[in-house]
């Protein structure tokens, strides 16, 4: 037997000094050497453990297999005929919780770099085959109408696979762009924006209609798109409505939630202003609240834009951060301080109404929550000031009640999410299915496009019925 | 692309633009308004509706030129395009019979106010408008309330047309005379709103405002829009854009319309440098 390589190929990236003042992006890429070399490590075990880690089963062995030996057109055909966001999935997916973590060579502590090998693929199709947008994959009409509530990665996927399927899909997006929190919410120094817009234009050339501008809720209701051709909805409007801490302060000036302050920078291009129209406060002292993915994105943007120090600040201590591994480090390396143990007691104000300063808590962690994190704790008296002239509010973002609130015969959750059965999407509502942000509350990319397959191949039956 | 049918000035620095947008106009009413980007480097802002149209199939906007958005799409003429028009968004007015209806009309908010005075009366109501502007050349829609209401009063800032003095003047002898009123309805630049408000309060009436803070998508996602109301944090574009004028945090929302003036400055200065040789 070949001896293991256990040297992974390692992912170029910009120098954080200079990639901290600009908006491109971190990651380079493989290069076609690069991903032989990587893809040539994969030992091909029979186990094929790494496909059960993905949520939307791609095969992974074989397409790794294809880029071995350099059949690049079949690696494509193979990955997308699973994913019909590889190029997003291979940026933003957190692999080493999924495909990587399940790896026979995870266990030797070098797992396949599955995710930019992902990546590689999908940036050599766009590169190489600029006539994928007329897919070899026909759609045969069955003549079935199906409305999906939101372009994001469930509305995405659910809207491809349906298309795949023959099925007449109608996107409605509220939105001017598609892509929904691709677009919005992830920076395009970790997501390209024109990769977005690439795989978006892929789902519309399968043969789904895009409409934007289209509040679901507001300019039509789930239940006139069912009384009006619609044979079934499926709903993926994520997780949109911003938390704030509900503390003294907070309306000041200066003080932004995530979602504000990333549509401004991603959707609006405010790092381009005047440039572009939309203007965002250039703070010098900005202070990001929360230790999440969004909160690292809200930081290192906020970063890029010029500000001179940078806190994250979370109450608990960093091995209990939700945000990935590689973007706490990534935030690490370009300079983003982090303030942990600490949460925000009120927020302190000028005359001009602008923010100037929060006073914080230092925490300590007590006994285990029922999330099996330890709970932080307020330490008494511990009470002291940083000085921030910016503060952007990342704590997490509930489902915007619209959807929930118009349509009759849904069952919501207390959180506002939408009941769905996990395994189909079946919402209680007949000809109704859910998947997303919208039923787990706010999770990742992929588990979304997950959950948007299921319901697609449900809705498949249900239509076929 | 939304194809603008016509345009119209109105008054010096507001202007009127009908604009085909269907399925909005199917859907709309009073009290609602529209989000508008004019193109891609364009920024997304909230106008509210001043009338639509299901049989043209068109909607409504008055608007004043104020920053490099207003004074880009103030120069864009029938026949041309806007990128994107979303809505009809937030809560349509409260409409029933209430007995006697001030509605109040300042500035720009003298064609917002229109849809809702026409509701008010067509629910039963006496509906008595009134309107201000600083002086007579930019009043405007005076024939059109007039029909619409069962009284107008105009004022005009220098009393160069109707009567002479502030809209405060005008609510404060109606609230106060013989017959008062049972509700008061206003739209128009923040600071009119506040005094409207501040001017009804001893007397008890209850006041509606709509308040027109910085928005971003319209639709609850980001928060820009938050203002106070009875010492509540609420989202003026999904919970509103109508409050109850005594419980709105006036300063607050002054404050918070301000962020970005310098930022506004900028913008039109670099935008008037590179577009000196464009009017209408």
């Amino acid at each position: 037997m070949a001896k293991l390589n256990l040297n992974r190929v390692p992912m170029p990236r910009q120098d954080p000094k200079l990639r901290g003042r600009n908006f491109n992006e971190v990651a380079l890429g493989y290069s076609l050497e690069q991903a032989k070399e990587e893809a040539s490590r994969c030992i091909q075990c029979p186990k094929r453990s790494c496909v059960d880690g993905c949520p939307v089963e791609v095969d992974i062995p074989d397409f790794i297999k294809a880029i071995r030996d350099g059949d690049m057109p079949e690696a494509v055909r193979i990955l997308k005929s699973k994913n019909s966001l590889p190029g997003i999935c291979g940026r933003v997916c957190p692999q080493e919780t999924q495909c990587e973590s399940t790896c026979s060579l995870a266990k030797k502590g070098a797992p396949i770099a599955i995710g930019r090998l992902e990546r590689f693929v999908a940036d050599w199709e766009r590169a190489n085959m600029p006539s994928a947008n007329s897919p070899s994959i026909q759609p045969s009409a069955s003549g079935k109408q199906v409305a999906v509530v939101g372009s994001g990665p469930a509305g995405l996927t659910a809207a491809a696979d349906l298309a795949k399927l023959g099925h007449n899909v109608t996107i409605f997006e509220a939105l001017h762009v598609a892509g929904g929190v691709l677009m919005y919410g992830i920076p395009e120094f970790r997501l390209p924006k024109e990769i977005v817009q690439a795989e978006v234009d892929y789902v519309a050339s399968l043969g789904v209609k895009i409409e934007l501008d289209s509040v679901v809720g507001k300019l039509v209701t789930i239940d006139e798109l069912l009384n009006n051709g619609y044979r079934a909805v499926f709903l993926g409007t994520g997780a949109g409505l911003p938390m704030f801490l509900n503390i003294p302060g907070e309306n000041l000036n200066g003080i932004y939630s995530a979602n504000e302050f990333l549509t401004r920078v991603n959707l609006m291009k405010a790092y381009q202003f005047p440039k572009y129209d939309t203007p965002v406060k250039l703070g010098k002292r900005v202070a990001v609240i929360g230790g999440g993915n969004v909160a690292m994105d809200s930081a290192r943007c906020a970063l890029r834009l010029g500000a001179e120090e940078v806190y994250i600040v979370y109450r608990r201590s960093e091995v209990e951060m939700p945000a990935r591994r590689e973007e706490v480090e990534n935030a690490k390396e370009e300079g983003i301080q982090f303030k942990l143990l600490t949460n925000p007691k009120r927020f302190l104000g000028d005359e001009q109404n602008w923010v100037v300063g929060m006073e914080c808590y230092e925490m300590e962690l007590g006994e285990p929550d029922e999330g099996g994190r330890r709970r932080p704790v307020v330490k008494p008296g511990s009470e002291f000031i940083i000085d921030v002239d910016e503060v952007i509010v990342a704590l997490g973002t509930t489902p915007n009640p619209l959807i929930a609130s118009t349509t009759t015969g849904l069952e919501t959750t207390k959180r506002g999410t939408v009941v769905a059965d996990e395994a189909t999407g079946k919402t209680v509502k007949d000809r109704v299915w859910a998947g997303g942000d919208i039923v787990t509350g706010a999770a990742t990319v992929i588990s979304a496009m997950g959950a948007g397959k299921l319901a697609a191949a449900d809705i498949d039956k249900y239509l076929r019925g | 692309m939304y194809k603008i049918l016509l345009t119209q000035d109105l008054v010096p620095n507001i202007h009127l633009f009908k604009v085909a947008a269907p399925a909005v106009a199917k859907k709309a009413q009073p009290g609602q308004f529209v989000v508008i980007r004019i193109d891609e480097r364009g920024e997304r802002i909230p106008l509210t509706m001043a009338d639509w149209d299901e049989n043209e199939g068109s909607v409504t906007i008055v608007f004043m030129e104020i920053g490099t958005t207003t004074r880009r799409l103030a120069l864009l003429k029938a026949g041309d395009y806007i990128a994107n028009l979303v809505g009809p968004l937030g809560l349509p007015s409260h409409i029933e019979k209430f007995g006697t209806v001030v509605c109040v009309g300042g500035c720009y908010g003298i064609a917002s106010i229109m849809p809702i005075a026409r509701a008010m009366r067509e629910a039963g109501n006496k509906v008595i408008s009134v309107i201000e502007a600083r002086s007579k050349y930019l009043l405007f829609w005076e024939d059109e309330l007039r029909r619409a209401s069962d009284q107008l009063i105009v004022t005009t800032g220098d009393g160069s047309y109707g009567a002479k003095g502030w809209i405060t003047d005008r609510l404060k002898e109606i609230v106060s005379g013989g017959d008062g009123a049972d509700l008061v309805v206003a739209i128009g630049c923040t600071f009119m709103m506040k005094l409207c408000a501040e001017t009804t309060k001893p007397f008890g009436i209850e006041t509606i405002v709509h308040l027109n803070p910085i928005m971003v998508d319209g639709t609850g996602m980001c928060g820009c829009c938050r203002v106070s109301v009875g010492g509540e944090t609420k989202f003026a574009c999904v919970d509103g854009p109508e409050f109850d004028g005594h419980k709105v945090d006036w300063d607050l929302l002054l404050a918070r319309q301000g962020i970005y003036l310098d930022d506004e400055i900028r913008s039109l200065e670099e935008w008037e440098c590179q577009n000196w040789h464009k009017s209408r």
